[in-house]
């Protein structure tokens, strides 16, 4: 079964973004950019699939400024087979990824797409549901664990009070949550080895799919500041302040 | 303008996120029709028909609506929102499973996650982990969008009489199925209604230590929540989670214990009303956003805490 991986090239989370003066957005200009930690979970878990037997070819794809090669070749390096480059310079918006990847799928003929379930820059959480629907394929977004047997898939998925065991047919979209694994750290050996491996590259056009956003940022802000607190000595004091200050006890 | 907002329901009663979702709606303006889809989900109906500014209630029941899939609510949902200006639904583990779905298969955008309403097209919505807030604005003939409950102030949940009206169920796509759920049981408010919460992070040291914040959280009758970091050690399950990619909560009264304050952690929950943070490093980043703060080990604060509270 082949499975095709989404990355997307995204600020580094360990980084607190700053809103640009003129509020059109926020200031992405020499901050360090990595793949998105959902992203590296669904590699991971195609590579943890292709060693377990049930996966033979794994296709990592990302749609972006060329830049996003050294995402896709993080992802070679973790053990993608080849890669796609959707090459645009125009603001990415989830309906159109969720419509390049439905065009790459009438291509490639996967079994199973797995994407992460949400981008930690937008924060939108579609692209996986979308791509789903826009198939017809059954949807298995926020997965915590998930097995191949024959042609369908027994999967666990996170809910808000607790865990959801579904049973879905092949060909799956499956979006992933973190408890699904623990993406590997990439080895040198293994970066060297992903530089040879190949990597495409294409155009929107070329799959017949319109980027225009739909979505028209109007301005970004700065969220509120919360006014700066008090340290307290000890219990009694804190009791002291919610009760008499605060009023919340 | 004509609003659909999709109740989210056990059956018998309405999940706290859908009366501020109704709120959402009536700052959008225009008539508010909910869609109840579920299965002998009478109590559900009665509840939403009672809530303040609803004028129609849309009953649709199935057995395949007791636990439903993503396939078969947006199957249901797609033709009656061509009816609607706006579809809503509050941003939960519910709403985020198929509202997007809905908006693929009506060829527009999805708003998510909405803190604010700007005017009827355009919305303010957090992006990067809450460190900035975008307002967006949308030219589709339809407005997919799901609500931040937090930002939101709840509709009352009685005085409305509105009139029910069932609806013709949608297919049984069979895409999916839904052969069980394990629902973390226990006897605390929910994370997401809960007036005061008691979270444990990376320096709880092990799930078992969480009893001394179960302690605590039994006098404030609190909900206990955990760190992305405590939920990644295995301490706790994921339900438990408060951050960008867990819940977002905003309550009267949030203590953060043993957490030091990572920029997705502080995304869920920095809207609290009032933060208490106890940490023994002097300098976790947690105390940028809490009022107040003790510099001690959590292990001596939180029982004596517990105990002190009497």
């Amino acid at each position: 079964m082949k499975v095709l991986v989404g990355v997307k090239r995204v600020v580094d989370a360990n980084i607190k973004v700053r809103v640009k003066g003129d509020g059109s957005g926020v200031d992405t200009a020499n901050v360090k950019m990595a793949m998105n930690p959902f992203c590296e979970i669904a590699v991971e878990q195609a590579v943890r699939m292709k060693e377990a037997g049930s996966v033979s070819e794994i296709v990592a794809v990302s749609i972006g400024v060329p830049q996003c090669q050294e995402t896709l070749r993080t992802a070679l390096a973790m053990g993608a087979d080849r890669a796609i480059l959707v090459e645009t310079d125009q603001e990415v918006q989830p309906l159109a990824v969720a419509k390049v990847f439905k065009a790459l799928c009438e291509k490639e003929q996967p079994g199973l797409v797995i994407l992460g379930k949400q981008a930690i820059d937008d924060d939108n959480n579609q692209s996986g549901q979308m791509l789903s629907a826009l198939l017809g394929w059954p949807q298995a977004a926020f997965i915590s664990k998930i097995e191949i047997t024959g042609d369908s898939a027994q999967i666990t998925r996170e809910i808000d009070g607790g865990l959801e065991r579904l049973c879905a047919k092949l060909p799956l979209v499956a979006t992933t949550d973190l408890r699904l694994n623990e993406p590997r750290y990439v080895t040198l050996p293994n970066i060297m080895k992903a530089k040879k491996k190949p990597l495409d590259n294409i155009k929107p056009d070329q799959l017949g799919v319109d980027m225009t956003p739909r979505l028209k940022t109007v301005t970004v802000a700065e969220p509120p500041k919360r006014s700066a607190g008090v340290k307290v000595a000890d219990v009694a004091e804190l009791i002291d302040k919610l009760k008499n200050e605060a009023r919340v006890i | 303008m004509s609003i659909l907002v999709i109740a989210e329901h056990d059956g018998a009663r309405l999940k706290p996120g859908f009366l501020n979702t109704l709120g959402a709606a009536r700052k959008i303006g225009g008539d508010i029709h909910v869609l109840v889809a579920g299965h002998q989900a009478a109590e559900a109906v009665a509840a939403a028909a009672k809530a303040e500014g609803v004028a129609k209630v849309l009953q649709a029941d199935a057995a395949y609506y007791a636990s439903p899939t993503a396939e078969n609510l947006s199957a249901l949902i797609v033709p009656l929102a061509k009816n609607y200006s706006h579809v809503l639904a509050a941003a939960s583990g519910f709403g985020k499973n198929f509202m997007p779905r809905v908006a693929a298969l009506l060829d527009v955008a999805q708003i998510s996650d909405i803190s604010d309403v700007v005017s009827p097209d355009s919305f303010v919505r957090p992006i990067y982990a809450g460190n900035a807030l975008a307002t967006v604005q949308s030219n589709d003939p339809i407005k997919v969008i799901t609500v931040r409950a937090t930002a939101f102030d709840p509709v009352a949940d009685s005085g409305g009489s509105a009139a029910v009206e069932s609806i013709p169920a949608g297919p049984d796509t069979g895409l999916s199925a839904v052969q069980g759920q394990e629902l973390t049981k226990s006897a605390r408010p929910e994370l997401t209604a809960a007036r005061v919460i008691v979270s444990g992070g990376r320096g709880m040291g092990s799930g078992e230590n969480f009893k001394i914040l179960e302690a605590l959280a039994d006098k404030l009758n609190a909900a206990v929540g955990a760190s992305r970091a405590a939920v990644d050690s295995g301490f706790v399950p994921n339900d438990y989670q408060v951050g960008q990619t867990g819940k977002i909560v905003a309550p009267e009264l949030y203590v953060a214990v043993g957490i030091s304050g990572a920029i997705q952690h502080l995304a869920g929950m920095k809207d609290s009303k009032v933060i208490v943070a106890i940490n023994k490093d002097p300098e976790a980043p947690i105390f940028q956003v809490a009022n107040y703060w003790i510099v001690d080990d959590l292990f001596k604060v939180v029982p004596e805490l517990t105990q002190k509270l009497g």
